[in-house]
C-alpha cells in the first residue's frame, strides 16, 4: 500500500473520530454531572435525523440544522425535569435502566410515526462536490462536518473554561455537595447540560441524516462507539473524550486501510481493553470521588 | 398431553379474573368479606397446583423461572385487550400459520414489509373462503437472532400447533428454524434467506426456498455485467458483509468471476456494524476497480450508495444482494448501479399489477421484494392446502416435490426443485435511472426483462449440482 493512501486513511480516521466526538461528549457531560448513565442518547441523535426530514421541506437544510437541535435540546431539558432527576442521586443501575428503557420507547415512537423502512434524504446541493488538497480528494461535506464538529468542541471548551457557568458546572462534577453548600443550587446547570449535551446529539443527527442510512434503530448503531470512546477518554475529561475520538476513528481507519477491515471493530474494543489495562480511569480520567 | 393443557391454562386462561377476586388492587381485596377472601384462595390456589404439576411430570418441557414471570405478565393482560382473541387462538376451527422474520435490527426494516405482505395474503385468503372452509389465523413473531428464531417456533410448533412457519430474512435463523420444524415435522418456508449452504451442505427436507438462492443472483445479475463488458479480463472491488450471508456470497460471486475470465483487484470482509465507508471509498479510488461489488446487506447498502454518491466516485457499481427498500432510502441520485431482485413492483403482469394495487392501497407504498417472498409463500401454502383438503406438512412436501406449478404473479409459473427444494423462477435485473429520469421516489430504477429468457430452462440460472448438492437427512 501507498504511503499517500496511509497518510490518506489516517486523516480520514481522524476526521472519522470526529462524528463520534459530538455524541460522546453529550454523554460525558451528562454523566460527569449528573451520574446519568444515558443509554437514550443515541435515540435523540436519531431524532434530531427525523427532524432534518421533517423540517427541511420548510426551512431548508440550513433551518433544520439550526431548529433540530435546539428542539432536541428542549426535549432534553423536559427529560431532565421529568426523568433525570429523580434518579441523580440513585444508583447508576437504576438510571441505566431508565434511559435503556427510553431508548426503547423513543426508537418505537419512531417506528410507529415513520414507518420501520429507512427514509431517504441527500446531501443539499450546496454542500455536495469535493475539495483536493494535494493528491487528497475528499468529500466537501465532510470538510463542512468537520468545521462545525470543531467549532462545538471549541465553544464547548470556551464555556466550560472561561465562563462562571463552566465554572460551576466543573465544580458540580467534582464536589457537588460543596457547591451546594456555597449557596448555589445545581438543579438550573443540571437542566442546562442536559440540554446541551443531548442537544449535541441532535446536532449528531442532523449532520449525519444525509450520508447515513435514517432508520429507526439508528441510534443503537452510534452509542455503542460513543461509549466506548468515553470509557477511553475517561470520565470528566473533556480533552479525554475528545482524543478518544480520534483514536478511536483512526485505529478504523489505519485497519480498514491495511487490510484488516474484518477486524476493523474489534480492534476498538481491543484499544478499550489495553488503555483500561494500564490506565483504568481511561486516559485522561481525574477521580471523581463520589463514583469510588 | 396433560402436561400441555396445564402448560396453555397457565399461559391464556385468566384464572385471578374470575368473580370479584381480582388482583388489581390489594384494597380491594382487603374490602372483601372473610368468605370471599377464602374462595380467593381456593381459587388462586389452582393454578400454583397446577404449575408443580407440569414441573414435575415434564422431563423435556422447560418450565423456567422466565415463563413463569411471562404467564403472570400473560395473567395481567389477559384481563385486558387480550382476552378475546386468546380465547378465540384455542378453538379448533382455524387453520393457523405462523409468521417468523426480523422486526428489530439491521434486517428489520425489510422484516417489517414481509408482515406487511402477509396481513395482506391471510386477509384475501380469508376473504376467498380460507383454507378448506377454515379462517386462517397468523401468529407473527419478531424472531430477533437465531437463538430466538428457533425458541419462537419451537413454542408455535408445539404448543400452538402451526399448519408450517412462514418467513425470515437472516440465513442463520433460517437454518435455525428448520432444525427446529424437521425435527417436529413441520413445514418451513423460506421467503429472504440467500445462502446457497441452506440448499447445499444445510439443506433440510421441510424446508423450502420461495427467496432465490445467492448463485440465482449472482448468475442473474452476471449476464448483465457479461452484457457490459465488465467481467471478462476485469477487475472487481468487492466489500462483502462479514457474516453467514456475506461469506457465501462472496464464494459464489469468486466462483463466477473466475469461470468468466474477471479477478479481484481487492476484497473487504464489512464489520455488519460498520456505518461508515469512507476509509474503503478511499481504497476503491486508489485501486481504480472496472466494477464495485457491493455484497452487502440491510441498511448498509444504503450507507454505502449514500457515501458513494458523497466522495464523487464514478466507477460502475453493482451488487449481487438486494432489496429496493435499500434503494428507495438512498434515495434519487444516490442510487446508482444494476442489482438483481427476485421480484420489484414495476413487473407489468397482471398478477403483479393486482398485488401492488392491493398493497398500496392498504398501506400507501408499493410492496418491496421481501413483501412479495410472504405474500406468495403464503398463497402457494394456501392453494395446496386447498388442493390437497390436507395441512399435513409430509403430504405437502410429496405435492411441492413432485413439480406442482404455482403463478408468482410473474410472466411464467414456478416449482420448486426436488433435489434442493428451492423455487425455480424468473429473476430480474433492475438498474438505476438517471436523476432526470425519475418521476417519483419510487420508480427509481429499470428492469431487465425475465432472466432466464423465455426459451431457455428456469434451472440455467440455479446452482448446479457440482456447485452444491444437497443430500436431505433422514
Amino acid at each position: 500500500m501507498s504511503s499517500i493512501l496511509l497518510a490518506q486513511q489516517i486523516l480520514n480516521g481522524l476526521l472519522d473520530g470526529v462524528y463520534y466526538l459530538l455524541i460522546a461528549l453529550g454523554l460525558s457531560l451528562i454523566f460527569s454531572l449528573g451520574g446519568i448513565v444515558n443509554l437514550a442518547h443515541g435515540a435523540f441523535y436519531a431524532i434530531g435525523a427525523y427532524l432534518t426530514l421533517v423540517i427541511s421541506p420548510y426551512l431548508g437544510f440550513g433551518g433544520a440544522f439550526v431548529a433540530a437541535p435546539v428542539v432536541v435540546a428542549l426535549l432534553g431539558v423536559v427529560i431532565e425535569r421529568v426523568l433525570f432527576r429523580r434518579f441523580y442521586r440513585a444508583d447508576p443501575i437504576l438510571s441505566l435502566l431508565l434511559t435503556f428503557g427510553l431508548a426503547m420507547v423513543a426508537e418505537q415512537v419512531l417506528r410507529m410515526i415513520f414507518g420501520a423502512p429507512p427514509l431517504s434524504y441527500s446531501i443539499p446541493p450546496a454542500l455536495r462536490g469535493q475539495v483536493a488538497v494535494g493528491g487528497f480528494i475528499y468529500s466537501f461535506y465532510r470538510v463542512v462536518l468537520l468545521g462545525v464538529a470543531a467549532a462545538c468542541i471549541a465553544g464547548l471548551w470556551l464555556l466550560l473554561q472561561k465562563t462562571s457557568f463552566g465554572r460551576v458546572v466543573r465544580a458540580g462534577v467534582q464536589n457537588p455537595d460543596m457547591v451546594g453548600a456555597l449557596g448555589i443550587s445545581l438543579q438550573p446547570y443540571m437542566s442546562a447540560v442536559a440540554a446541551l449535551g443531548i442537544g449535541l446529539a441532535g446536532l449528531a443527527g442532523v449532520l449525519l441524516a444525509p450520508i447515513y442510512s435514517i432508520h429507526p434503530a439508528m441510534g443503537q448503531e452510534i452509542i455503542t462507539p460513543a461509549f466506548v470512546v468515553v470509557v477511553i477518554g475517561g470520565l470528566g475529561s473533556f480533552w479525554g473524550v475528545v482524543i478518544a475520538a480520534l483514536l478511536v476513528g483512526l485505529v478504523k481507519g489505519v485497519m480498514v486501510g491495511v487490510g484488516y477491515s474484518a477486524a476493523s471493530t474489534a480492534a476498538i474494543y481491543l484499544l478499550m481493553l489495553l488503555v483500561l489495562l494500564f490506565r483504568p480511569r481511561g486516559l485522561f480520567g481525574e477521580r471523581i470521588m463520589r463514583f469510588e | 398431553m396433560k402436561i400441555k393443557i396445564a402448560d396453555r391454562g397457565l399461559d391464556k386462561t385468566p384464572v385471578f379474573c374470575k368473580s370479584n377476586c381480582d388482583h388489581r388492587s390489594r384494597q380491594a381485596i382487603k374490602a372483601l368479606s372473610q368468605e370471599e377472601r377464602s374462595a380467593c384462595r381456593r381459587e388462586t390456589a389452582a393454578p400454583r397446583g397446577r404449575i408443580r404439576e407440569t414441573k414435575l411430570m415434564s422431563n423435556n418441557h422447560q418450565f423456567t423461572r422466565r415463563s413463569l414471570l411471562k404467564t403472570a405478565g400473560g395473567i395481567a393482560l389477559a384481563s385486558g385487550i387480550s382476552a378475546p382473541s386468546i380465547l378465540r387462538a384455542q378453538s379448533s376451527d382455524v387453520i393457523r400459520i405462523g409468521h417468523l422474520t426480523p422486526r428489530t435490527g439491521f434486517l428489520g426494516p425489510l422484516g417489517e414489509y414481509g408482515v406487511m405482505a402477509i396481513d395482506l395474503a391471510v386477509e384475501e385468503i380469508n376473504a376467498a373462503g380460507g383454507l378448506m372452509g377454515r379462517k386462517v389465523e397468523l401468529l407473527k413473531e419478531d424472531s430477533v437472532n437465531p437463538q430466538t428464531a428457533s425458541t419462537k417456533a419451537e413454542r408455535m410448533i408445539e404448543r400452538d400447533k402451526v399448519a408450517c412457519i412462514i418467513g425470515e430474512i437472516s440465513s442463520a435463523s433460517c437454518l435455525t428454524i428448520a432444525q427446529v420444524a424437521s425435527r417436529n415435522k413441520t413445514l418451513f418456508i423460506n421467503t429472504g434467506g440467500n445462502s446457497d449452504a441452506l440448499r447445499g451442505k444445510d439443506c433440510q427436507r421441510y424446508m423450502f426456498h420461495v427467496e432465490s438462492q445467492n448463485s440465482m443472483y449472482v448468475k442473474t445479475v452476471g449476464r448483465s455485467f457479461q452484457r457490459d463488458g465488465l467481467v471478462k479480463g476485469k477487475k472487481w472491488y468487492s466489500l462483502t458483509a462479514d457474516y453467514a450471508f456475506g461469506h457465501d456470497l462472496l464464494k459464489v460471486s469468486k466462483r463466477f468471476m473466475e469461470a468468466n475470465g474477471g479477478q479481484f483487484a481487492g476484497d473487504d470482509l464489512v464489520p455488519t456494524d460498520a456505518t461508515d465507508f469512507s476509509a474503503y471509498l478511499l481504497k476503491i479510488r486508489e485501486a481504480k476497480p472496472d466494477l464495485v461489488v457491493i455484497n452487502l446487506a440491510g441498511n448498509q447498502i444504503t450507507n454505502f450508495l449514500k457515501q458513494y454518491a458523497e466522495f464523487g466516485l464514478t466507477f460502475p457499481v453493482g451488487g449481487f444482494g438486494f432489496d429496493t427498500a435499500l434503494a428507495w432510502a438512498a434515495g434519487k441520485g444516490n442510487f446508482v448501479g444494476t442489482w438483481p431482485v427476485v421480484w420489484h413492483h414495476l413487473l407489468d403482469t397482471p398478477g403483479s399489477k393486482a398485488f401492488v394495487a392491493a398493497f398500496t392501497k392498504k398501506y400507501s407504498k408499493p410492496p418491496e421484494n421481501q413483501a412479495w417472498g410472504d405474500y406468495i409463500a403464503t398463497k402457494i401454502v394456501a392453494q395446496t392446502i386447498n388442493e390437497l383438503k390436507s395441512t399435513e406438512s409430509p403430504k405437502i412436501i410429496e405435492h411441492f416435490e413432485k413439480g406442482a406449478k404455482f403463478d408468482l404473479l410473474k410472466t411464467r409459473p414456478g416449482y420448486f426443485r426436488a433435489t434442493d427444494h428451492q423455487l425455480m423462477h424468473e429473476m430480474y435485473a433492475v438498474t438505476a435511472l438517471p436523476a432526470d429520469k425519475i418521476k417519483n421516489q419510487w420508480d427509481i430504477f429499470s428492469s431487465s426483462p425475465a432472466v432466464p429468457g423465455p426459451d431457455e430452462p428456469l434451472e440455467v440460472i440455479a446452482a448446479t449440482k457440482e456447485e452444491n448438492s444437497c443430500t436431505f437427512p433422514s
